[in-house]
């Protein structure tokens, strides 16, 4: 039972993964993005990690795909930037990348189907998590604290300039 | 667990197709989320397969650094778009040769 | 005072290496003194040496300078060996020498590479100095050589003319072309012999070497072609008319009077080794009577006075060579002897001629400058005299005794030589009756200064009276000829001769009772006044031959097919530096992409090994 689930899920987010580095508009390219993140979230959920989980679809589907509209929005492209993109995007452009990924692929899969075929769906629940931070990865999280710290302050300087010279919703 | 593990292989190239292919900036940047997602997906398997929390903190920490990834990199696109008026990741070569 | 024979080629030398070093600074007149008093002072070391030498016991004299190379039994030394043959040889080449640098004093005065030409003078006078003085075949072959470069430096001398060049150049490969020769005998010598030294050569040879045998004979061979090639004899003869391209004087030194007579002496100085190969013997004479016919004959339809001259040298040395030929060793020594004497005059004196006639060269636009020039034209005459060796000259007696030799080996040999001395008659008067008799077309630009008048009056004295000077060659040379053993017949045609040459010469240029214009334009008469005037036709067969194929093959390889590889390589560089550098394209997915294959690349190891 869990199985098929997986599988149809994994479809989902194999699915949306290609629509999505199809897309000529970046805002219909964002949803299949998100639907694909949210699908992963359920795998997650099957497989036990319901932290992760949640964490998935609050902080990932949810904070950082609405940062990605905030700015897409901001930089209002428009018709011609899809039509840009339809010139952009010929057949003949993906075979080469493709090709390479679909190498880097068969040897993944090589490396993992040769290693140990145990069992998952150990349920790991949130206490545990919990107490494996504030336990052995206590320096991690004071790391991962001040990169979000480092991440605040280079956005912050990043955009300074362009709130002193560009007006908000400037057709450009 | 092959299974988890290969379906992140395959989100892992997609992205990765997608960061070589895209030329628009902000597809980059999110092809490059399928990609960090995907290595979560794998910490996440592994996890699930030794009954640790290690992988789910490790996927944590993946998060928090895609987290401040998106922020500072989009800032740098509005800066690039701000100064090329474009989003074309190939106007911005400088080189000559 | 025969210790001084090792000063001899020095002060020459010494004057070439302070001219060419600083000889652009020094003031006219210090150069004037440097590059004629270095080869004064070694004609007058010459001159004590050969008192002290001919007042004695006529022993060759040996003076050892030092070492150049020794290695094994391989001994070269800086040798010196004073004889007979070489004190004779020694005796043309400073007092000739000297005399004809006194006049490029007055003949180069205007000229703006004054230095220059007194330095290649001097190189050239101590190359041929240590030529004839040394006592082995290497250092021999160093003033062979040296007088080579000396001898393409002046003849290039005015090098802004790009056919000066050209003619110095036909000189040097031509002449080289005998020096591989005679390097190749020299090397066959040692092999066989082990020894460089002249002398022990030839006893060893005597000894070792059977008469007749190929040893003897392909050495021989070998060292002849050397002789050949500096002594423009057939096939090498086509250098010299070309290389009258050069200042009158050097023409006077070098074609006439010592470089060309350097194959004369090498065949001498070696003479042991070629009666072991009588053969090759014959050979030297009949080379020496066929090219003293052909030269005689192109030099009757010459018009530049240069070209007479120049087809005259090779003439007479083709006498040297029949004389050799026919062993008469001390006549073929005494001849060059004479030689050197009237030849230089007779160049001189056409230098005087073109000096003072505004450089004009074309016989047949000169005339009647008997009056205008009489020291020239006596000069002149007592040249051409001696060159048809009428009686009581000293071209007379030398040429009479190679003659007589000649007779007593072969009379075919003899005819030659008798039927060369009518057409050195016919063409050496010819000369003398259309410059000098005759309507004066123009005046005489300028008159002729002391520098130049007293060597023509000098070398004009020993033209005449050299004939008498008697040197011991016989202390030299194992001559079996004894004069007194002819037929009086045979010595009145050789005495006669020259007469009905000089009787031929007067009909049709002095009196023209026949008309040498007339005979000229008979439709018999063009071809073969076309093959003379070309010194029969050797020029355009050596360029069939020789110059067109060449040509040929190096327009093929135009584009220099050894150079390939090392081009190439420049090549591969470039095409190397184009590829690495196309990698480095500046677009971000450029270099995701070669992320990605490098990842491949790398796990794709990592999985195979």
């Amino acid at each position: 039972m869990a199985l098929i689930l997986f599988y149809i899920t994994s479809a989902v987010a194999i699915f949306a993964s290609v629509m999505m580095i199809t897309r000529l508009n970046a805002v219909h390219g964002l949803l299949y993005l998100i639907l694909s993140l949210l699908a992963v979230g359920v795998i997650f959920f099957l497989l036990g990690a319901h932290f992760a989980a949640v964490l998935e679809v609050i902080i990932y589907a949810g904070a950082i795909m609405v940062l990605f509209v905030f700015v897409i929005m901001m930089l209002n492209q428009g018709q011609k930037t899809i039509k840009q993109e339809r010139i952009w995007l010929q057949p003949r452009i993906w075979i080469g990348p493709s090709v390479l990924a679909f190498i880097l692929f068969v040897e993944i899969l090589v490396i993992v189907v040769l290693g140990d075929n145990a069992e998952t769906g150990h349920i790991v629940n949130s206490k545990q998590v919990g107490i494996a931070l504030y336990g052995p990865y206590l320096l991690a999280v004071e790391l991962a604290s001040i990169l979000l710290l480092a991440g605040l302050v280079g956005a912050y300087h990043l955009g300074k300039p362009m709130l002193k010279t560009t007006k908000p919703g400037i057709n450009s | 667990m092959e299974l988890g593990l290969s379906l992140s292989a395959v989100l892992f190239v997609l992205g990765l197709i997608g960061v070589m292919v895209r030329r628009n900036l902000i597809m980059i940047l999110m092809s490059l989320e399928v990609m960090l997602n995907a290595t979560g997906l794998a910490f996440i398997v592994a996890g699930s397969r030794w009954g640790e929390a290690d992988g789910q903190i490790m996927f944590l920490l993946i998060l928090t650094l895609a987290a401040a990834e998106v922020g500072v990199g989009l800032g740098l696109a509005l800066q690039i778009f701000h100064r090329f008026r474009t989003l074309d990741a190939d106007s911005v070569n400088e080189m000559q040769g | 005072m025969l210790e001084l024979l090792g000063w001899v080629p020095l002060f020459p030398f010494l004057g070439f290496l302070t001219l060419v070093l600083a000889g652009e600074r020094l003031s006219k007149a210090l150069v004037s003194w440097i590059g004629i008093g270095s080869v004064g002072i070694s004609a007058l070391l010459v001159s004590l040496i050969s008192f002290e030498f001919l007042n004695g016991t006529l022993e060759p004299y040996r003076l050892l300078l030092g070492s150049w190379m020794e290695i094994d039994d391989l001994s070269v030394p800086f040798g010196f060996y004073l004889d007979a043959l070489s004190m004779t040889m020694l005796f043309v080449v400073t007092g000739v020498g000297f005399l004809i640098h006194f006049y490029s004093a007055g003949f180069m005065e205007s000229d703006p590479g004054y230095a220059r030409f007194f330095a290649y003078m001097n190189l050239f006078i101590s190359a041929m100095l240590v030529l004839v003085l040394s006592d082995n075949l290497v250092l021999l072959y160093l003033g062979w050589e040296g007088v080579g470069l000396g001898s393409y430096l002046l003849i290039g001398f005015w090098y802004e003319n790009p056919d000066n060049g050209y003619a110095a150049r036909k000189a040097f490969v031509m002449t080289r072309i005998g020096d591989t020769a005679l390097a190749l005998g020299l090397f066959l010598l040692f092999t066989q012999l082990h020894t460089f030294d002249i002398h022990s050569l030839m006893l060893r040879a005597a000894n070792q070497w059977p008469a007749g045998t190929l040893l003897p004979m392909v050495s021989a061979a070998l060292l002849l072609g050397g002789a050949l090639g500096k002594s423009a004899q057939l096939p090498l003869q086509t250098w010299l008319p070309d290389a009258m391209a050069g200042p009158t004087p050097v023409s006077a030194l070098i074609h006439a009077a010592t470089m060309v007579t350097a194959g004369v002496y090498l065949i001498a100085r070696t003479h042991g080794l070629f009666l072991l190969a009588p053969t090759v013997q014959f050979a030297v004479a009949v080379i020496g009577a066929v090219t003293l016919l052909i030269a005689g004959c192109s030099a009757l339809a010459q018009t530049d006075i240069k070209r007479i001259l120049a087809y005259s040298t090779i003439s007479q040395i083709g006498y040297m060579f029949l004389a050799l030929g026919v062993g008469a060793w001390s006549a073929a020594i005494f001849h060059l002897l004479t030689h050197a004497f009237f030849k230089a005059l007779l160049f001189l004196a056409a230098g005087a001629v073109i000096f003072c006639f505004h450089h004009e060269h074309n016989i047949f636009k000169m005339g009647g400058l008997r009056k205008a020039m009489p020291l020239v034209f006596w000069s002149f005459m007592i040249g051409s005299a001696a060159l048809a060796a009428l009686p009581f000259t000293s071209g007379f007696y030398s040429k009479h005794e190679i003659l007589l030799a000649a007779f007593k080996t072969s009379p075919a040999l003899w005819a030659a030589g008798c039927l060369g001395a009518l057409i050195t008659g016919i063409y050496s008067f010819r000369l003398i009756f259309v410059v000098f008799f005759g309507q004066q077309s123009r005046a005489v630009d300028k008159g002729l200064g002391w520098s130049m008048t007293i060597p023509l009056v000098l070398l004009a004295v020993l033209a005449l009276f050299g004939g008498l000077l008697q040197i011991p060659l016989d202390s030299v040379f194992p001559d079996l000829f004894s004069p007194e053993q002819d037929s009086t017949l045979v010595s009145v045609i050789t005495v006669a001769a020259p007469f009905l040459g000089l009787f031929i010469a007067v009909l049709f240029y002095l009196t023209g009772t026949l008309s040498a214009q007339r005979f000229a334009n008979y439709n018999w008469a063009k071809p073969i006044r076309q093959l003379f005037l070309s010194g029969w036709g050797f020029d355009a067969l050596y360029d069939i031959l020789l110059v067109r194929p060449f040509n040929t093959i190096t327009k093929l390889n135009k584009n220099d097919a050894i150079d390939v590889p090392f081009l190439g390589i420049a090549w591969l560089s470039r095409r190397l530096h184009r590829l690495t550098s196309a990698s480095q394209t500046g677009r971000v997915r450029w270099y995701a992409s070669s992320l990605v294959l490098g990842a491949a690349v790398i796990i794709a190891i990592a999985l195979l090994s």
